[in-house]
């Protein structure tokens, strides 16, 4: 989220578009209720109406798969009706640079496409340069080449009964979601949109993220209190892992990891450290070598000096994708041998878990580490599976809960916050922290003792968290933080800092690239000073009554609890919106007061020192037109892999960067119907921490799948029968709920029914039940190859599986 | 329990006020009469299920977990739970809980209990063969025909994270690339 959790409750129009708050973030309702008290308005668009939707003001049906349609259909409305924050969108986005004469949009496609390869060429969409090497602006965006004129032609395809035949959404429904979401265009006006997987689980999910992003920067609701883009984070910590860098080509705080290409550690700098000519760009990439030198100073500790490039080359390179699908496709073509499990459950949690299964069967070794038995750690005694014929050595770890050991979390708004351990762990089951330590100590010790190949990443690795019987957490945390390897004086603006080897580094600011400096992770520079544990915070004080909280818990970057807030003012540093002033300039005191701004330096106007508010960006405008995307510049509406109709808007059906996988299948004889996968409040993920509690399980103990009254008829299903759903992938058995809140589609003239179901279910736990990931395609996002699991082509009868 | 609404909720607000200031495990309100956590030890943690991050107090005695509730003082929440996080007492009270380390041979019908050290050992020994076995120093490139250091382990992956603490993650991480992998995946993907 670039805000918060209670910040939503200074919204005017909260958009809910892809996620189900009310389901599964339930507390959130009580900020969304409380702006609700104060007037503002809740929409919501959904394929289903969702208890979320039971809420809301205005309720839009929308058909899985089509959100940049009706985002696109905004986008256009706001630009049609002069709704846009017209100050905002021409001081702080890209709208008035000018585009290379080259860039063109024809039949579905950008220029440059490459049928053969399936990818374009990026540069073939670039700024065009002045003489200086600066990108050319027209700030009365009148140029035909500008990025405004670009987009408002682009999106005038997008027009309300276009997108409405697409969606399948109503007309006035469609309108009155326009009118009053974009109303929040004016300067006093706040609107959030809140998603969550109904926007990133698709083959163009990063464009669906981008079309709600470009819906912000229009309305200028990014950077303000009530504003924002916001992700709702499924799991509690899902922000923290990710900041963390647990992902095939990053590095803690969004560094990247090296790439083949990248032959050393001056070619690594290269490539990653963005670079501008324009002096009122903040450019704050350009501080890369600083972190990734702090980092390779944590990880290395003496060893790395700037002979050995800190060591840089002891970390693996990628040079082809190992996403989450493409190594269960290698496993599956038995290329891994190993595979560990950090509370993950791949037997169900991603796509087409037949294939998924059947992958684990060619491991020769696993490790599950988890509180509980799951369907992977149990995936050789499976129902259809003879252990016998499975060669699979299985080690399952038993992990102690979150209140019996110590560390932080961070939320969906950023928040890092402290957990105490209440009790010891359960049995003989030990902290993550225990587990992740033997593993290196004893990995270690054999490399020590017996050599092997390239031993040096590991023999080398700097590992002092102290002698206890688990490393000490907080030794970790300070790590993170990052301290001075040595006496450092520090000159900043007229202050100079005194800093002793061994000090905690105050903040990102300071962190080098001589290698005077560690911090594990640079967003987490901060929060773990000389003043103790910033994340245990436990102030509740409120002095700007937004809710901000400062004082309580601590937030990446630099306890910043609204990014992007030198957006919430004009370019004189004067708020937009003076009733809730996220910050303002203090002309006298020339400082900065309220939130912690984006970057001290004074407003955008001032001749000599102010920057640009998008400070991560190297042109320092938010890119109504994207430069690194894959596939384009602009979100376009593509239909979902598997689609019940034919793309209205050009000829070309599916992202053309993402290749069609043998298992998917439009063949709308034998699947008729529109499949989708979702969450719900007593279940969550795979099931491993709800299915075993008595509590949640005597709330929902069943798969169900949910249908409209009108499918129920046409197949003679009933309330409560057993049924069967099926996909090219397979068949899954379920309880029937047949219900008003899911109604058919009119979709390009035609009735489309549609079949919801949770995907928490599977072979272990106190419920089980089919997994809904047994349907579901492997295929994915052309930028991240997140899975699309919320549109799929299926078929439903009546009588389970075993009829 | 000869207990009103209102002696219930002050000795809620009472609990909340023993961990306020710190939230680290402390006396629970011993000065609360009659109420429900008298002698009770209280912490302060946070839900494990979404990331709403919703504050909790975990009440013990003797070292077990008796009662487990919203914090009232947390920001976010003000005590407020959902069906999820009201059940967090049944996941740390649990008799489905793993609580031995267990082991399945390859081609084994069952599981067998086993000793950490006994496990750790052969786990340490397995990551170090598919290591050695697996591990590409150079690669040449299909597109350039060209040969570069990769340094990388193939034939293993990671999986997981967004159940860990960050501090945990950032280990993971730091070990991970220590030991050349290069598919290292969590839930973010999913
Ligand atoms: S109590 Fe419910 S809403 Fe709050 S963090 Fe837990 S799961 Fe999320």
């Amino acid at each position: 989220m670039t805000n918060h959790w209670i910040d939503l409750k200074n919204s005017d129009a909260i958009f809910i578009i892809g996620c189900n708050p009310a389901e599964n973030h339930p507390i959130s309702f009580k900020w969304i209720e409380k702006a609700m008290d104060d007037g503002g308005k809740l929409i919501v668009a959904d394929p289903r109406y969702t208890r979320s939707a039971s809420k809301a003001d205005i309720y839009a049906q929308l058909r899985p798969g089509t959100d940049i349609a009706f985002l696109g259909g905004m986008i256009n409305y706001a630009l049609q009706n002069n709704m846009i924050h017209e100050e905002y969108v021409r001081e702080y986005t890209n709208a008035a640079f000018i585009i290379n004469e080259k860039f063109n949009f024809q039949d579905g496609l950008f220029c440059s496409f490459d049928d053969q390869e399936k990818s374009y060429d990026l540069k073939s969409w670039a700024y065009e340069n002045d003489a200086a090497g600066n990108p050319k602006r027209d700030m009365s965006m009148k140029d035909p080449r500008c990025v405004y004129q670009l987009l408002k032609k682009h999106y005038s395809r997008y027009d309300a009964d276009m997108v409405c035949s697409i969606t399948g959404t109503k007309k006035e429904d469609f309108l009155k979601v326009a009118k009053t979401f974009c109303a929040t265009g004016r300067a006093d006006k706040a609107g959030t949109i809140l998603y969550a997987m109904g926007i990133t689980q698709s083959t163009h999910g990063t464009q669906n993220v981008r079309a709600v992003a470009m819906l912000q920067m229009l309305l200028g609701n990014i950077g303000i209190a009530g504003g924002g883009v916001n992700a709702l984070r499924g799991e509690s910590n899902v922000q923290g892992s990710t900041d963390y860098g647990l992902l095939f080509n990053s590095l803690p705080g969004y560094l990247k990891l090296p790439e083949f290409a990248n032959t050393d550690f001056k070619a690594y700098i290269e490539k990653y450290t963005p670079k501008t000519k324009d002096a009122k760009s903040a450019n704050w990439w350009g501080n890369t070598p600083k972190y990734i030198t702090s980092l390779l100073k944590a990880w290395y500790g003496d060893n790395a000096t700037p002979e050995n490039d800190f060591c840089y080359n002891y970390l693996p390179k990628w040079s082809s994708n190992y996403s989450y699908s493409k190594i269960i496709e290698r496993m599956g073509k038995g290329e891994v041998e190993g595979l560990v499990c950090m509370g993950m459950n791949p037997a169900m949690g991603g796509p087409d878990s037949n294939s998924a299964r059947g992958a684990l069967d060619k491991l020769k070794w696993l490790v599950t580490v988890d509180l509980w038995q799951t369907e992977t750690s149990i995936f050789w005694k499976r129902p259809g599976v003879n252990p016998k014929d499975i060669h699979t050595e299985v080690f399952m770890l038993p992990a102690a809960s979150s209140v019996e050991k110590e560390g932080s979390i961070s939320n969906s708004g950023r928040w890092a916050q402290w957990r105490y351990k209440a009790v010891e762990p359960v049995g003989e089951s030990k902290s993550d922290l225990w587990i992740i330590n033997q593993f290196f100590k004893r990995v270690q010790a054999l490399y020590t003792k017996d050599k092997g190949v390239f031993p040096e990443p590991i023999t080398k690795l700097a590992w002092n968290y102290g002698d206890g019987h688990e490393p000490d957490v907080h030794l970790v945390a300070k790590e993170i933080n990052g301290y001075f390897t040595k006496d450092t004086t520090i000159v900043d603006k007229d202050k100079t800092l005194e800093f002793k080897k061994g000090d905690q580094v105050p903040m990102f600011k300071y962190l080098q690239a001589d290698g005077s400096t560690t911090s594990g992770c640079w967003i987490y520079c901060g929060s773990y000073t000389k003043e103790g544990n910033q994340m245990a915070r436990r102030d509740a004080s409120d002095p700007t009554g937004l809710g901000l909280f400062p004082k309580w818990s601590w937030c990446w970057p630099l306890n910043r609890r609204i990014i992007y807030n030198r957006a919430s003012v004009t370019p004189d540093g004067a708020p937009f919106n003076p009733k809730r002033p996220v910050i303002a300039w203090d002309a006298l005191e020339k400082k900065w007061k309220g939130d912690v701004p984006d970057g001290p330096w004074p407003p955008m106007k001032d001749a000599k020192e102010g920057k640009y508010p998008f400070i991560m960006l190297a042109e320092g405008h938010g890119r109504l037109y994207a430069l690194d995307m894959k596939d384009g510049p602009f979100p376009e509406h593509y239909e979902p892999m598997e689609s019940p109709a034919r793309n209205q808007l050009s000829k070309v059906q599916n992202n053309p960067l993402v290749k069609i996988p043998a298992n998917i299948s439009s063949d709308l004889v034998k699947f008729p119907l529109i499949g989708t996968t979702y969450r719900m409040t007593e279940h969550w993920q795979t099931g491993g921490m709800t299915r075993s509690l008595p509590w949640l399980v005597e709330l929902v103990p069943d798969m169900f799948v949910e249908i409209s009254e009108s499918l129920a008829k046409q197949k003679g299903i009933k309330k409560g029968d057993k049924v069967k759903v099926t996909t090219e992938r397979g068949a899954i058995e379920a309880v029937a709920l047949v219900t008003s809140r899911l109604k058919p589609f009119n979709v390009d003239g035609k009735s489309v029914e549609q079949v919801g179901m949770p995907w928490h279910f599977g072979y272990s736990g106190l419920a089980k039940g089919d997994s809904a990931n047994l349907l579901t395609p492997t295929v994915g996002c052309a930028n991240t190859n997140i899975p699309e699991f919320k549109a799929f082509l299926c078929n439903i009868e009546k009588g389970g599986t075993k009829a | 329990m000869g207990m009103s609404r209102r002696d219930f909720l002050r000795g809620g607000a009472l609990a909340a006020a023993g961990v306020a200031l710190t939230g680290r495990p402390g006396e629970a309100s011993a000065d609360a009469p009659q109420t429900r956590i008298k002698g009770l030890k209280s912490s302060t943690t946070i839900c494990p299920y979404c990331a709403v991050g919703c504050g909790l107090l975990v009440h013990t005695k003797d070292g077990k977990i008796v009662n487990i509730e919203g914090d009232p003082q947390h920001p976010i929440n003000h005590g407020s739970l959902c069906s999820k996080g009201s059940s967090l007492f049944q996941v740390a009270v649990n008799e489905n809980r793993l609580q031995k380390v267990m082991y399945r041979a390859p081609g084994s019908d069952k599981f067998e209990e086993k000793s950490w050290d006994w496990a750790m050992d052969r786990i340490a020994l397995r990551l170090k063969e598919t290591r050695d076995k697996n591990f590409k120093a150079k690669e040449i490139n299909k597109k350039d025909n060209k040969e570069y250091v990769v340094n990388r382990t193939e034939g293993m992956a990671f999986f997981g994270g967004a159940g860990l603490d960050n501090e945990e993650c950032y280990l993971w991480s730091k070990f991970s690339r220590a030991m050349g992998v290069g598919m290292l995946e969590h839930q973010a993907r999913l």
